[in-house]
């Protein structure tokens, strides 16, 4: 047991400040555990978002002396005892109050994405993977949506006109899953330079620095995904051999959405 | 609050985890117009939790299992109390709902010859749980959320749902509130399904999110409907118990089904000596026996260790007591004698990097501490087994928020099924029956008034309790008095503390103000969780025998004449709780059989 | 959703963190001005010997025009160039073009960002998706010549070996070739873009049998990347030393200690 002090971001929008909290933090406690004895004991109006506590649902995102991690999975030990531990919230989202940002962005990214397309099952009805096949793009199935990715990423979060822009590593993750998926059979590569906007990533990996789940975000989907649109738009030979081998070109994805809204 | 905006939808689905994900899709299939209202944010429901897998029947592992085989464990597990119509739907569905989700996405483990691969549970006869390493509740979460959100279900986050609102008898909306900015919302609808899972933090060790105050339950209560079986409560036998900041938290059955097995303080493997009668005959009397078995499964028995929970929780429970425990109050649970580090790292990533990260433990190489955890509720909503109905028309519920399918004790593995089945079945049902209606039934605005006021009340009090305070105390009573082990005298104490807090929660002071103020939210959630508190402790009194999770100490025995009966608690005309004995249908002689024979 | 709110602000060096973040950004930046600053230079100074008896420096070994190496030697093209050009521009544009350099120069050289939630330098930011930073994507054709290169590379080593007057033998001067040989070839068979046309282009690994011999050329590329940056940065370090060390034993500064006598 040993008396912390614990330096919380108190406020809504454009209004607040710093606010030094003293608590016993006991053997083991991480700093979720501080966070929510001051809230029990000292501001019971303490707005923050957490709830598996064991970095399984990935809701409790801060700013912990200014890098952003989880605050169930960060130990108080980490940090030399004498100083105050500062706890922000997240800098690339909107924020609601204290530690609590609006995050609700992911979610209408998440639903421009087109789905799964799985090609037909073989006679036997049964769909058959391998461990193989499958051991690539589960990695990125780990994800557990903390959206610390997208708040560290420098182009969404230095500069927020680029929201409409590019999609965010979450969502580069997302996208590697389904275009890696053994059985799917959707071209993905346009939407990924013209609608995700893969080419705005410079490739500077802190994504992957602060990934709870320790998916190789920048190594495993995003460069592999930056490959496969250069087979498509910056790689003349290929191109020629994908005509000569008879594959016909992707359609963008307005023309898609135009041939959806057609049938 | 005064003003609010009215939202309409023909089905609203309350909880956005397996349950209520799975309801909503089958609802916007159906073609209604369908929301879902989450407590949190989407994605974050505490399915993410579930580790071990999901039990199908699909016999990718072993060819012998079927459906039946499926029933008769389902229905042993639960002490024969179970409904029997819903675990025969359960089992024969189970693994239809199992290859959909691999159309939606989902990319389970597979065997070698490419096929979904299974592995052995507690109290499953055969390898039956399809899974994800060990996350397979976030892979299942995942996928139907992904669903959802392509079928263009609109989703409201971090919106509670306070009051089922009704016309005479229907079912017509719900009325609830941002809890991001405290603005008032009212659903018009005209049918509801509650997806809102469990009860844990009623108790003070669970494996459970803060999530779980009992929401559907006490909405269904105070609607009008009825609540089944809440004597059933189900502790994990293994959540961690160190250090005290992660004490419950959840240590995968799995551990055990990849072999792990329990010590006690002197290296011994207890569970030999705690194999009931019930069980005697399929479970290995010796360790070489049991060790063979993960290898040669059918010239040899289950290790004990697989035994279902209840049964693994009361011995590690008087293992602890008889002074045989682990220094921090846990028994060992020890993989890695067993499995090479790579393998565990492997079969149980996420143990390994939860106990690395949280307690300095490396699994590959020393024995975790582990001690039992409240971890579900067997009890909940009595439903109809077909149409997940409740006895309110338009009212619908599945998942741990219903009731019916484990009777007295769950298998591993039979949760997630479970949402999968019955998720689909109320989200068909209720759409169905919201189509059979030309229009929404009307509520009445006073009854939205009256509720928004009670809402807001705590923040109206200038001092009063403290809501984190009494919920603490809430905990220490149901950890204590109504926990492993119960007896008559402590569960009459504690309806008495029960009914102290409830007087206490009318007293109960919120500081601040509408916008994200968890300790508003915490007075709200001290309703609910006071009402399935105290349907626990009514149920566990008048259960006067052990059953399943059900451990009386002065009835230690299995009384034959009480499984003609189910305990059902509903509302009386003031509102409280009152219970009767609901006699429990006659099981057709085929499936009698099944029982018997498989 | 424009500009952001307290605590956070936005522009160049905006952070919370209050660790020595700045240390690695400063280490980067120094190895890459020292390092790709040298060989730069070295380039240029062909009037400096740089091959001595059977070694020749990394930097001017003369890959395929190894047959053609007395009519390298000066007078050699325009005043300017030296015949290290010849095939530099491979290397350089394979090391330019680098997956793991364009994340430590826009890190360390462009500040965009300096480090993980720390505000980047630049005000507007488009990053790989606009001209001319969309020839990064060229970084395979260079990954092409590299490969054909390195096979060169390994010769000049193997070479080190044989004394034009004085038959076969070994030095120090051998040994750091072939270290330099070695530590290239790790990081060329690491690169990302070998990864991809390996065989991360693959959705179904177990498709076929020619798809199942790609994925093992696959993971031995993916087991080499996990280290990429190392790879790079030893074998950068290493050419530079190959160099340094080879002019200075043709210099006469410092004495090979070989089995060979006459140098």
């Amino acid at each position: 047991m040993a008396l912390r002090t614990i330096r919380i971001f108190r406020g809504t929008a454009g209004n607040g400040t710093f606010v030094d909290y003293q608590v016993e933090v006991e053997e083991g406690n991480v700093v979720l555990d501080a966070v929510l004895k001051v809230q029990a004991q000292l501001a019971p109006d303490l707005a923050v978002r957490w709830n598996c506590k064991a970095g399984k649902c990935g809701s409790c995102s801060a700013e912990i002396n200014g890098l952003p991690r989880l605050m169930c999975m960060t130990r108080m030990t980490l940090f030399p005892p004498d100083r105050p531990v500062t706890i922000a919230p997240l800098k690339a989202f909107p924020l609601i109050k204290d530690l609590v940002t609006d995050v609700s962005i992911n979610y209408h990214i998440a639903r421009q994405i087109p789905p799964l397309r799985l090609r037909p099952p073989g006679p036997d009805g049964i769909r058959r993977m391998t461990m193989d096949d499958i051991e690539r793009a589960r990695e990125f199935r780990q994800c557990i949506e903390c959206f610390l990715c997208q708040n560290v990423c420098h182009v969404l979060r230095d500069h927020p006109e680029n929201w409409a822009l590019f999609f965010g590593p979450r969502w580069m993750v997302r996208l590697a899953e389904l275009e890696m998926h053994p059985l799917d059979d959707d071209d993905r590569r346009n939407f990924l330079k013209e609608k995700a906007g893969v080419g705005y990533c410079n490739i500077t990996k802190c994504c992957t620095e602060v990934c709870p789940a320790e998916i190789r975000i920048t190594d495993n989907a995003i460069i592999p995904l930056k490959e496969r649109v250069a087979d498509l738009h910056y790689d003349p030979f290929r191109w020629l051999l994908d005509r000569l081998r008879g594959k016909r070109p992707i359609p963008r994805p307005e023309e898609r959405v135009e041939k959806a809204a057609a049938s | 609050m005064a003003g609010y905006r009215v939202h309409e939808y023909d089905v609203l689905v309350v909880g956005a985890g397996g349950a209520g994900l799975r309801a909503a899709i089958a609802a916007a299939q159906e073609g209604a117009r369908t929301a879902i209202v989450c407590k949190t944010l989407l994605g974050k429901a505490h399915t993410v939790m579930a580790e071990g897998g999901v039990a199908a029947a699909l016999a990718t592992v072993d060819s012998e299992d079927n459906w039946r085989v499926h029933f008769r464990d389902t229905m042993r597990g639960g002490k024969l109390i179970n409904d029997w119509r819903m675990a025969m739907i359960h089992a024969q569905e189970a693994p239809d709902r199992v290859l959909e989700l691999e159309e939606w996405g989902a990319v389970f483990d597979r065997t070698a010859d490419g096929r979904i691969l299974q592995r052995p549970f507690g109290g499953h006869r055969y390898a039956r749980l399809a899974h994800v390493g060990d996350r397979t509740g976030l892979e299942l979460v995942r996928t139907l959320q992904q669903k959802a959100l392509s079928l263009g279900i609109d989703v409201f986050m971090e919106t509670s749902i306070v009051r089922i609102l009704k016309d005479s008898q229907r079912v017509a909306g719900a009325l609830g509130f941002r809890r991001d900015t405290g603005e008032l919302l009212v659903f018009r609808a005209k049918a509801v399904v509650l997806a809102t899972g469990g009860i844990g933090k009623c108790y003070k060790v669970t494996s459970n999110s803060w999530e779980y105050t009992g929401d559907g339950q006490a909405l269904a209560f105070w609607a009008g409907a009825e609540l089944m079986d809440m004597e059933f409560v189900q502790f994990h036998p293994t959540g961690m118990v160190w250090p005290p900041s992660v004490r419950g938290v959840l240590v995968t059955e799995a551990v055990r089904g990849e072999g792990g097995v329990l010590l006690n303080s002197r290296g011994e493997r207890f569970m030999f000596h705690y194999i009931p009668d019930y069980y005697r005959a399929e479970t290995a009397e010796t360790p070489q026996e049991a060790d063979r078995w993960y290898h040669d499964k059918r010239n040899n028995r289950r290790p004990p260790e697989l035994l279902p929970r209840d049964v693994v929780a009361r011995a590690i429970n008087a293992e602890i007591k008889a002074g045989r425990g682990s220094p921090h109050g846990g028994v060992y649970l020890d993989i890695a004698s067993r499995r090479s580090p790579k393998e565990i790292k492997h079969l149980l990533p996420s143990m390994y990097e939860q106990f690395a990260k949280l307690a300095d433990v490396d699994i590959t190489k020393e024995p975790m501490e582990v001690g039992p955890t409240m971890h579900y509720m067997m009890g909940g909503i009595r439903v109809d087994p077909e149409t997940a109905a409740t006895s309110v028309p338009g009212l619908y519920a599945a998942g741990e928020v219903a009731c019916g399918l484990h009777g007295a004790n769950r298998l591993g593995g039979n949760s997630l099924s479970d949402l999968l089945v019955f998720g689909r079945r109320a989200g068909i049902y209720a759409a169905r029956y919201a189509n059979s209606l030309p229009q929404a039934p009307t509520f009445s605005g006073d009854e939205v008034e009256t509720a928004a006021n009670e809402l807001i009340e705590p923040l109206h009090r200038a001092d009063g309790e403290n809501p984190f305070a009494l919920q603490a105390e809430l905990q220490e009573t149901m950890q204590n008095l109504v926990g492993i082990v119960r007896t008559g005298d402590e569960l009459k104490e504690a309806l008495h503390k029960i009914q102290e807090l409830k007087d206490r929660t009318k007293r109960v002071a919120a500081v601040g103000d509408v916008i994200y103020n968890p300790g508003w939210h915490m007075a709200i959630s001290l309703g609910p969780l006071l009402v399935v508190a105290e349907a626990i402790a009514l149920s566990a009194l008048e259960r006067r025998e052990s059953r399943g999770a059900h451990t009386r100490d002065d009835y230690p025995k299995e009384d034959p004449h009480q499984a003609s009966f189910n305990l059902v608690v509903s509302a009386d005309l003031q509102g409280r709780p009152q219970l009767r004995k609901e006699p429990r249908p006659e099981m057709p002689q085929e499936l009698k059989k099944i029982l018997e024979e498989v | 959703m424009v500009g952001v709110a307290r605590p956070h602000r936005l522009g160049f060096g905006a952070t919370l963190r209050r660790d020595l973040w700045w240390i690695e950004t400063i280490v980067f930046m120094v190895g890459l001005i020292v390092l790709f600053g040298y060989l730069t230079v070295s380039a240029f100074l062909d009037e400096w010997a740089f091959h001595i008896g059977p070694y020749y420096s990394p930097v001017f070994e003369p890959g395929p025009f190894m047959l053609l190496e007395d009519k390298l030697e000066k007078p050699f093209g325009p005043w300017f160039l030296s015949p290290a050009f010849v095939i530099l521009w491979g290397p350089a544009g394979f090391r330019l073009t680098c997956y793991y350099f364009r994340k430590a120069y826009y890190r360390a050289l462009a500040f965009s960002p300096p480090a993980c939630a720390v505000g980047d330098l630049w005000p507007q930011y488009r990053g790989e998706s606009r001209f001319p930073l969309t020839l990064q994507n060229l970084h395979r054709f260079f990954m092409y010549v590299a490969l054909v290169l390195v096979w060169f590379q390994w010769a000049n080593a193997i070479r080190s070996f044989h004394h034009p007057d004085a038959g076969w033998g070994i030095g120090l001067g051998s040994v750091i070739l072939v270290a330099d040989s070695a530590l290239l070839s790790l990081y060329l068979f690491s690169c990302h873009a070998l990864r991809h046309f390996v065989g991360g282009g693959i959705d179904c690994f177990s498709c076929s049998r020619w798809h199942r011999l790609r994925k093992r050329g696959w993971d031995l590329v993916s087991f080499l990347n996990v280290r990429h940056p190392l790879w790079a940065w030893a074998s950068l370090a290493s050419v530079a030393a190959a160099d340094i060390y080879i002019r200075l034993v043709a210099n006469g500064t410092i004495t090979d200690l070989n089995t060979w006598t006459g140098f």
